[in-house]
């Protein structure tokens, strides 16, 4: 106890300005920055698809079920860093079986389930359904099994059980828009609804969680699905890439306007924390706020994209942009989580001085573990591209 | 009824049905006894080593903890410069911690403009360098200066 003491004198004379002792250690680290990341990712690339079903633009055809498998692979990733987190992740069922209504956290556990088995696995396998049949019964040794598993037994092909896939399947994408609004506003909801933190509790905050997230999402599956045609060899669907690029054009617009707005008013309003704040931006979030966030990854993607829409380049010129463009927003996208996460700890509630973080490499909270986080969902849209290749869907669709 | 539907309605009823049946037996028995809580886990808590004595425990046999109480100092706890008291209270030949350095106070006085004003404060390298505050300042009745 005594070296906890030394410990905590010693760093006491490293921040600066005033504060409390239990703030010297940030609580929420990197993990916690990649959960609204990943999530994000997920509604983003789900909101894309539902483009293309719903909103009935057929010029995304080529991403959609892509875009589905990606927001998949996301979501059975996303409570990952919430649960390596705890201090005793065995336990992570408990807040699912004693869920406390008053807790947020409580809550998103049946919200994030709501969004796995209702809307995204509902979806992708009444789209898949027909193809999945008719692979059960084409395919030899695991692959034939696997199928025939994921037919639920339902083999029936007649053209009335298809056009019932196609009609519910619909109405599931149709439940699945304000489900994934509802996933990522409410992780936004989740730091908003902190009251005592002024970076944090702001109304918007759901709203612009969203819109980053939309952002993120659609330049994930723009990145993947450029990634995956270079794999595979395959020629790009040009009128598909310059649509996506569009919409990742005109949410960024609304994304960076929010997000403007939501600063505006913090300065005009001025209130007693805005001293503080502005001090943070200045100084410990310089560069992950202004450079990373604002300028590398809004500005840049904004100037670029807002560009082609006016003049257009070749082909390669425009991949190479929508490609270091999509980037640029991840990246940015990023650093906006970590403005948050990060950026919301590093002030003291007296509003008197900084703390500092630093990421560790190895321990569960260090960079090495973050990394298995981002790297898994990679692994297993991989392992659902094989299981469910969308490019198989046209040879299967002529059987 | 679209047969899908025939299969997907049991398939989530039987979903829901293994949830409650493993929340049945994964619930503690004492949940909710007392609150939203496990009413055993105070039970654990309590057999959890304890830390600190608090002031009480102190003045049982330090006299000088009463005459704290009229002079600056007299809101901190004793260990809050002494560190954690227990082990010393159960076994007085566990010593406590008699912080002498400069630094030590400095943690409260250094001169630090986002302090608050009524904290008295000093620049440590302008103050008397090189000597202990305590050699001046009793740290008890901080106010009782030494000749």
């Amino acid at each position: 106890m005594q070296e906890h003491f030394q410990y905590l004198y010693e760093m006491l004379t490293q921040v600066q300005g005033y504060i409390y002792p239990n703030e010297i250690d940030l609580q929420w680290g990197l993990l916690i920055v990649l959960y609204p990341y990943i999530t994000g990712l997920v509604a983003g690339a789900f909101i894309l698809a539902s483009l293309e079903r719903v909103f009935n633009v057929k010029v995304l055809k080529p991403t959609y079920e892509l875009a589905l498998l990606t927001a998949l692979a996301f979501l059975l990733v996303a409570t990952m860093p919430l649960i390596s987190h705890l201090g005793h992740p065995e336990r992570f069922y408990e807040i699912m079986i004693t869920p406390h209504a008053d807790s947020a956290m409580a809550i998103f556990g049946f919200v994030y389930l709501w969004y796995l088995m209702v809307v995204l696995l509902l979806e992708i396998w009444f789209d898949y359904r027909r193809e999945i049949v008719i692979w059960s019964r084409q395919e030899k040794g695991l692959k034939k099994w696997l199928y025939k598993i994921l037919t639920l037994g339902v083999t029936d092909l007649s053209p009335r059980t298809l056009r019932w896939d196609e009609k519910i399947g619909y109405f599931v994408t149709v439940v699945g828009i304000p489900s994934a609004f509802l996933l990522h506003g409410y992780v936004g909801f989740i730091f908003g609804s902190v009251k005592a933190n002024p970076w944090w509790s702001t109304v918007l905050m759901p709203v612009i969680f969203l819109f980053s997230a939309m952002v993120s999402g659609i330049a994930l599956v723009l990145v993947i699905y450029m990634g995956v045609s270079y794999l595979r060899r395959k020629k790009i669907d040009m009128k598909a890439l310059d649509t996506i690029a569009k919409y990742l054009f005109y949410i960024l617009i609304l994304d960076f306007t929010l997000e403007g707005l939501d600063q505006v008013h913090r300065i005009y309003e001025a209130e007693e924390s805005f001293e503080i704040l502005s001090l943070l931006v200045h100084g410990p979030l310089f560069l992950t706020f202004f450079i990373f966030q604002i300028f590398l990854g809004t500005i840049i993607p904004l100037v670029s994209l807002g560009i082609l829409q006016l003049y257009k380049p070749g082909e390669m010129a425009r991949r190479t942009i929508y490609f270091i463009s999509s980037i640029l927003v991840l990246f940015g996208i990023f650093f906006m989580r970590w403005n948050v996460v990060i950026g919301g700890q590093l002030f003291s509630k007296s509003f008197y001085g900084f703390t500092d973080y630093k990421i560790r490499l190895a321990g569960s909270e260090g960079l090495l573990w973050s990394m298995v986080w981002i790297i898994l969902p990679f692994l297993i849209l991989a392992f659902l591209l094989w299981l469910l290749p969308p490019w198989k869907k046209a040879e299967a669709k002529s059987i | 009824m679209p047969p899908q539907l025939k299969t997907l309605i049991p398939l989530f009823i039987l979903f829901i049905l293994a949830f409650l049946i493993a929340r049945h037996f994964l619930v503690p028995d004492s949940f909710g006894k007392e609150g939203h809580y496990r009413f055993e886990s105070v039970e654990d808590n309590k057999e959890m080593p304890m830390f600190y004595a608090g002031n009480e425990a102190c003045a049982e046999c330090h006299d000088k903890a009463a005459e704290m109480e009229y002079d600056m100092h007299a809101d901190l706890t004793c260990e809050t410069c002494h560190g954690p008291g227990m082990a010393h209270y159960e076994n007085p030949d566990n010593k406590l911690i008699m912080p002498r350095d400069r630094s030590f106070c400095g943690l409260c006085h250094a001169s630090n403009n986002t302090r608050k004003y009524k904290l008295a404060q000093v620049d440590l390298e302008e103050h008397n360098p090189g000597m202990k505050c305590v050699e001046c300042h009793n740290p008890h009745l901080p106010w009782e200066i030494a000749e």
